[in-house]
């Protein structure tokens, strides 16, 4: 079931151990952290996961997710 | 003035500027207009998870029509990690267009050529068009070209640097011998350092903090513009042949003085 029902589960975002509720997907992770999910793109365990299937990929117990953006460089 | 070409992405502009050490965007974009670049380089980090939500996102500040998005992989030590960001970047939606530099270490920010062959030969299969960063050595930019790269990127000098062209002859040797693209990236400290690339032929030149750091960057961008073009009109123009000794620009004869 999705929505964020079931326990609290803790992976690993941005490097920073983080909880969240059992049954949350990408999407909900991504949307606490930005206002627009145009500006980032996400790998799982070191996979993409592309935009259109944010909503329907669960977060697991000790994923590993990094959710990246532009910055200045050269 | 003949246009920069790289596989299907045309550019009138042969600059290419980066989007570090600046101000803030105002300046930067102020330093993009006076410079006339038409591509600009970017870099992919980590959001950061308390202040994203507040903050103003590089790709807000962009307009894509204006200049096109060339993304690094800065801070890669590895073609692995060098993979997983391009593939981001792409994911990023900014389409198959990529710097790639694999970095050998901290200090010198040399690049690992080896790395950067094994990441380029990876990423020319699944579609992308590689500028590859490399060291000012005819021999990798060679390899990188047979392993499918778009452009050659030769540094001028170490990254933030701007110590210049301190290997000219290796530049002008990668040059002659390229049937893709050569662009000079990394070193470049001033107008002249510009000026010197395009004249050795090279096809476009890549900076960052030689306009980001200048006391008046906008200033300078306006002259980094001026150099590249007068480099490459210089180029196309055909310098005249050094000479060991002088030679007279006024005629010998009809001298009417001793």
């Amino acid at each position: 079931m999705r929505g964020g029902s079931g326990g609290p589960l803790r992976v690993v975002l941005n490097g920073c151990e983080t909880d969240v509720l059992g049954g949350a997907t990408i999407g909900q992770l991504v949307d606490r952290v930005v206002k627009d999910r145009s500006r980032v793109a996400v790998e799982r365990n070191r996979e993409i996961v592309p935009r259109a299937l944010y909503d329907t990929t669960d977060v697991s117990p000790g994923d590993v997710i990094e959710v990246v953006t532009l910055v200045g460089g050269g | 003035m003949e246009p920069l070409r790289i596989r299907d992405r045309v550019f009138k502009s042969r600059l290419i500027l980066g989007s570090g050490k600046y101000k803030d965007y105002d300046e930067m974009i102020a330093c993009w207009e006076a410079s006339g670049t038409e591509c600009v380089t970017v870099a992919l980090r980590r959001v950061d998870l308390k202040h994203e939500r507040e903050r103003r996102n590089l790709l807000d500040v962009i307009d894509r029509k204006r200049f096109t998005i060339l993304p690094n992989t800065a801070g890669c030590y590895n073609a692995d990690d060098a993979l997983r960001t391009a593939r981001l970047a792409r994911e990023l939606g900014l389409g198959e267009i990529l710097k790639l530099e694999v970095i050998a270490d901290e200090e010198t920010l040399l690049p690992n050529t080896a790395a950067t062959i094994d990441a380029t030969r990876v990423l020319a299969k699944e579609g992308f068009s590689v500028w590859a960063y490399t060291n000012d050595d005819p021999v990798a930019a060679r390899a990188l070209e047979e392993a499918g790269a778009a452009a050659v990127m030769p540094l001028g000098a170490p990254i933030g640097s701007g110590l210049g062209i301190l290997n000219p002859r290796n530049i002008a040797t990668i040059v002659a011998r390229a049937k893709v693209p050569v662009l000079v990236d990394a070193g470049v400290g001033t107008a002249s350092d510009v000026a010197v690339a395009m004249e050795l032929g090279v096809d476009a030149v890549l900076l960052n903090t030689g306009v980001a750091k200048a006391r008046d960057p906008v200033l300078m961008a306006r002259a980094m513009k001026h150099a590249c073009e007068a480099g490459r009109l210089a180029f196309l123009a055909g310098r005249m042949p050094r000479r060991e000794m002088a030679a007279p620009s006024s005629p010998k004869e009809g001298r009417f003085t001793g």
